[in-house]
């Protein structure tokens, strides 16, 4: 059961994130990467980590696509306006993407031990664990990250400040 | 095990059911207050006082020509009204109706799903509840359905973050995400054992909340997204026959969720004041409870067709100074002041 579900997940999930690149219509892409989302957080589900599932959805799906979706909109983009991209572009980006992809696949291959040492407990993603976790050992992280953010914010809003003269 | 399923079936059906009989119902109510408030009759036709109204309604959309205008984007023209249903019906699976009944030895509880991260996945459904108008307004191929959707994911989102800080001083008070567990921590009341809804311990937040959910329902004074002295009739405008239905019945219906989840998480769900003195057995309890959830439920919406036709519409920029200026702070302020109350009180 456990299983077909992982398997059923992790092919609509590659399949939509193929489709994101592959999708003319911007709009597309971005309903087809929220369907990637909730298939990211269907795998968190079965990971019983029930609380890092839903602060997925609302952070990414809820918020983030609703803004790119938003300005997507707002823009209208379609076919004619697209820019063009040079071939030195797209042969750059290849090159990135395909780095990326050698990073990863690196950094997977040195997991696989670490999955054999530590089994998963029952309540491991549940909220009380995971805030435990979070406020004891990884304090220092977690506060940094959460300036790392207010720093995003601050310049977030002098971008949007009205020119004073 | 097949107990179980049949047991959760049975729930989730008639779940499902009453939310659709009460939104049905609530449009007949929103006519009928509505007629009280400026004097009038309302509607009588439709057998004794009207009663039959929302069934002539839906026969009405039914029948109606159905159009789909040829420059839209059909696929997506058709997923937005389902997608606003769907959103709409799927936080009903947390609200805890009622407390446990107990026949022969078998415990069962009338809360479909009580999961541990409760609050957060009502919150999660509020937040995909946006595309539903989102892509119905794009997909239109219009202007005015384009600016009332645009319109409403920005009131969504501004909203939402009021409302996600005003619960989070609920949660450090309760110290738990589970609806469950929050309505059963306010059992009992006055009477013999002294127990207060959250309502008394958290008036700001329930302010906050209370104002966010009309926000997000884009219910008056907040209907900025199908406000139809500019917009025509917003995110709508193109719609027709029952795909116009469904997107009105959606809002009826996450008035009926949000008055569920206001009751529960403020006043007390189930729970009603008396009800360990009455001397009653557990079932009979829990039944009384459930009505009694739902006249507090009957109450909000009630409470929301009052505002609806009270006071007028906000402006676009009024509702996001309300939004990001005066509603976000006082959550922030109301946070800390429950911490510092929590910390001074242990």
């Amino acid at each position: 059961m456990t299983l077909n579900a992982f398997y059923f997940l992790s092919f609509l999930a590659i399949m939509s994130a193929i489709m994101v690149v592959l999708s003319k219509n911007p709009v597309y892409s971005v309903l087809y990467l929220i369907i990637t989302f909730f298939c990211i957080a269907g795998h968190y589900t079965l990971m019983n980590a029930q609380f890092l599932a839903i602060v997925h959805i609302i952070v990414y799906a809820g918020a983030i696509m609703v803004l790119f979706l938003y300005v997507i909109m707002l823009l209208n983009l379609n076919k004619e306006s697209e820019p063009h991209k040079s071939n030195v572009l797209k042969f750059a980006a290849t090159i990135c993407a395909g780095l990326i992809m050698l990073v990863l696949i690196g950094s997977l291959k040195g997991t696989e031990n670490m999955l054999q040492q530590q089994p998963a407990a029952a309540d491991i993603g549940l909220v009380k664990t995971l805030g435990k976790v979070m406020f004891t050992e990884f304090l220092l992280p977690f506060e940094i990250t959460s300036v790392l953010l207010l720093a995003a914010m601050v310049g977030a809003v002098m971008l949007g400040k009205p020119e004073s003269r | 095990m097949s107990e179980f399923l049949i047991y959760k079936l049975i729930l989730v059906g008639s779940v499902f059911g009453i939310t659709l009989f009460v939104a049905a119902y609530s449009t007949y109510a929103e006519r009928k207050v509505a007629a009280f408030l400026q004097d009038r009759v309302g509607p009588d036709r439709a057998g004794p006082f009207g009663i039959f109204q929302p069934l002539a309604d839906g026969m009405k959309f039914i029948y109606k020509e159905e159009i789909i205008p040829v420059v839209s984007n059909k696929f997506l023209f058709v997923l937005g009204p389902c997608l606003a249903m769907l959103t709409a019906m799927m936080a009903g699976v947390l609200i805890p109706w009622g407390n446990t009944l107990i026949i022969g030895d078998q415990v069962y509880s009338l809360q479909i799903a009580d999961l541990n991260v409760g609050i957060l996945y009502v919150f999660g459904v509020v937040s995909i509840g946006v595309y539903g108008i989102m892509i119905g307004g794009w997909a239109s191929n219009n202007k005015f359905s384009l600016l009332g959707a645009i319109r409403a994911s920005a009131q969504m989102i501004s909203y939402e973050i009021a409302m996600g800080l005003s619960i989070i001083a609920l949660i450090i008070m309760t110290g738990t995400l589970s609806l469950g567990e929050i309505s059963a921590q306010q059992a009992g009341g006055v009477g013999g054992d002294w127990n207060m809804w959250n309502v008394v311990y958290q008036p700001l937040g329930f302010l906050i909340f209370i104002v966010c959910a009309f926000a997000e329902c884009n219910r008056t004074p907040f209907d900025l997204p199908e406000c139809e002295t500019e917009l025509v009739g917003g995110y709508h405008t193109e719609y027709s026959s029952m795909k116009l239905g469904f997107y009105l019945f959606a809002e009826y219906i996450n008035m009926f969720v949000s008055s569920a989840v206001i009751s529960t998480l403020y006043f007390g769900g189930y729970n009603f004041p008396f009800m360990n003195d009455l001397g009653l057995d557990h079932n009979t309890i829990s039944i009384i409870g459930t009505v009694v959830l739902f006249g507090k439920i009957s109450f909000f919406i009630f409470f929301f067709m009052w505002i609806r036709w009270t006071i007028p519409r906000f402006r676009y920029d009024q509702l996001m100074n309300l939004g990001w200026k005066i509603l976000i702070p006082l959550a922030v302020f109301n946070i800390f002041l429950t911490g510092l109350v929590m910390i001074l009180l242990k």
